[in-house]
């Protein structure tokens, strides 16, 4: 009985997440500029890949498996909103605009020179 | 194969297929992306997209060893993105700064007058001689 839930959960995990990771590329494609692209890489294409390694957590059913795939989850989680805000900092501070449909721009303006 | 593990096949199978859709998107934009930091942003997505892969792979054939391929690979993917956000910050120009100053250096600046195809530098300079 708990084998059955365990990969009725999976498979739903395992669906939910590549459609996380679809939903994050048809993001990726589809927005205007390179920060509101960042909102969806970094925060749809994480969740994707979480839910798909703790399907395979689960599915795994041993705790090695369990406790590597929690720990890459746990990387993940880390490091992609380190990687996202360190590559929009180096683009606005560069000096990439935002889009032209943007309101609001609360970062201080720069000196006229540069 | 019970009911159960029928399921499972068949997501696993939607979700290969769907993974493929994504892996394309994300492959799009990284040939059109307009500047750096968006095929920089779809690099990074792509190995999100591969973890995925991977994690399905592990389902569908039960080695469990790729876990630790997929965390590797998640490792270097944040050192690739760290780096070229730093040789963002290094490089210190937009594409349209790139452009701009080879369009500069294309125009012929060797004569000293003024032709009235610069009309910026002939008010600034209205005799002539630089």
């Amino acid at each position: 009985m708990i084998d059955v839930l365990v990969t009725l959960v999976s498979a739903a995990l395992i669906v939910v997440g590549s459609l996380f990771a679809l939903l994050a590329a048809v993001g990726v494609l589809r927005l205007p500029d390179v920060y509101t692209r960042l909102h969806a890489a970094s925060k749809a294409g994480t969740v994707g890949s979480s839910l798909l390694l703790i399907a395979l957590a689960l599915h795994a059913e041993d705790a090695g498996t369990l406790s590597r795939a929690l720990a890459g989850v746990v990387f993940l989680l880390l490091t992609a909103p380190v990687s996202a805000h360190l590559l929009a900092k180096a683009a606005y501070s560069v000096g990439y605009r935002l889009s032209s449909n943007s309101v609001l721009d609360e970062m201080p303006q720069k000196s006229p020179e540069n | 194969m019970t009911g159960a593990d029928l399921i499972l096949d068949y997501a696993v199978h939607f979700a290969l297929i769907v993974l493929c859709v994504a892996f394309l998107l994300t492959i799009l934009r990284v040939v059109r992306g307009p500047t750096l930091p968006d095929r920089i942003l779809g690099l990074d997505m792509l190995v999100g997209i591969a973890i995925g892969f991977i994690a399905v792979i592990g389902v569908k054939t039960g080695y469990t060893l790729y876990i630790d391929i997929a965390i590797s690979l998640g490792l270097v993917g944040f050192l690739a993105t760290v780096a070229f956000a730093r040789f963002i910050l290094a490089r210190g120009k937009t594409e349209e700064d790139l452009m701009a100053e080879v369009r500069a250096a294309a125009r012929p600046h060797g004569r000293k007058v003024p032709g009235p195809a610069d009309p910026k530098a002939a008010h600034r300079n209205p005799g002539g001689r630089s």
